[in-house]
């Protein structure tokens, strides 16, 4: 599985599948998030493995997410 | 995806501009589309002062740590507003922005509203009619007024945001939505000087708000995350949303919007309401003539004191 977390919110879902692919799966898009591995920015087209800890930072400031 | 300069790992792919770059090579041409943008919209030269106006939030320290690397003389100011809700927000971003300046050796003038009118925003906001159950009016109000005193006294040439492509077709969207046409011809990338009234610029006007975060992530800078608590379901939000979603469909959707305004306002789509009677008088965004605030000296189009002034005068 892949870990998402946003702010104090967490997400699993199945390795394999691209950054924008995974987003989707969780109802988030990459105009209001940046997704970051260890740190690195990621592109939309990453795949994502098993274990692999995403932090999600929200891009509009004061906005829902 | 691999950068467009260099065989590298890109970090960012801009579809508007279907360009993918490094984590070397992005930054840097933010650094050189902002000089760009800068000399093409004839913001400000290198002999001039420059007023950063820094919030502790990603696009103000972005903005001043680029004009910081282009050499330009630019000093921030930080407005102590005196929100808490619940996060500490703005000890957390004068802690910030405090930081950033001292890590880089910049100057940062640092002005709190509690400590010279005696209330913070909230309590402002709670206290005037103006105030009630519009925070960010207040906050708003006070903040263009303080940034440009500011600069004023501070003998600065152009006063500087951190306004992003994002902000700027939000705003843009909530005025077309009610043609608020005076506010329409006002916005742009540059607003020149007027009598008691510094020059502004907004040299991220360019910028989707994903990449100013890209930047900031990059480089490293430390900025608040949460935005203002009284922001939260904002209109302003709420249209960066729905435009959001709009790019979402159709990559380049909001810099097409915002460009567009842009040319049609140089083709002379938005005037001033008369411009006869006005002759040689400024006229504001309401279409009323401006004249100098007897007590501070902004100009203003209400009859006496200007809004600020006013606002002031009710709690004392």
């Amino acid at each position: 599985m892949v870990k998402l977390i946003l702010r104090k919110e967490e997400f699993e879902v199945k390795a394999g599948m691209t950054v924008q692919h995974t987003l989707e799966k969780v109802g988030l898009d990459s105009h209001s998030v940046l997704a970051t591995l260890q740190g690195e920015l990621l592109t939309d087209d990453e795949i994502l493995h098993e274990g692999d800890v995403i932090k999600l930072v929200p891009v509009i400031s004061g906005g829902r997410l | 995806m691999k950068c467009r300069k260099c065989a590298e790992k890109a970090v960012i792919n801009m579809l508007q501009h279907k360009l993918a770059l490094c984590k070397t090579h992005y930054p840097q041409w933010i650094v050189d589309q902002t000089q760009r943008f800068v000399e093409k919209y004839q913001m400000f030269t290198p002999q001039e002062r420059v007023l950063v106006a820094v919030s502790g939030g990603k696009d103000s320290l972005s903005l001043w740590d680029i004009l910081w690397q282009l050499g330009y003389q630019a000093d921030g100011l930080y407005i102590g507003l005196g929100i808490e809700g619940g996060i500490g927000y703005s000890d957390e971003s004068q802690r910030l922005s405090e930081q950033f300046a001292h890590e880089r050796g910049l100057r940062l003038v640092t002005v709190d509203v509690e400590g010279e009118y005696g209330r913070t925003i909230p309590e402002l906001a709670l206290q005037t009619y103006r105030g009630k159950g519009k925070p960010c009016s207040v906050c708003g109000l006070s903040k263009r007024h303080i940034m440009n005193r500011a600069a004023v006294q501070g003998g600065y040439d152009v006063l500087v945001t951190g306004h992003n492509l994002d902000d700027e077709a939000a705003v843009l969207l909530g005025n077309t939505l009610t043609w608020i046409t005076g506010y329409m011809l006002r916005q742009g990338p540059v607003l020149a000087a007027r009598a008691g009234m510094v020059r502004k610029a907004k040299p991220l006007c360019r910028f989707y708000e994903r990449e100013m975060a890209a930047y900031a992530l990059v480089r490293g800078i430390e900025y608040i995350y949460d935005g203002c608590p009284h922001a939260v379901g904002s209109k302003t939000i709420n249209y960066k949303e729905l435009l959001n979603r709009l790019e979402a469909d159709r990559p380049g959707a909001k810099q097409s919007f915002y460009l567009s305004f842009l040319q049609a306002k140089e083709y002379g789509f938005f005037r001033t309401p008369d411009p006869e009677q006005a002759g040689s008088q400024e006229i504001g965004a309401d279409g009323k003539l401006l004249h100098p605030c007897p007590t501070c000296g902004q100009p203003t189009s209400s009859g006496g004191e200007c809004a600020f002034c006013r606002m002031v005068a009710e709690i004392r």
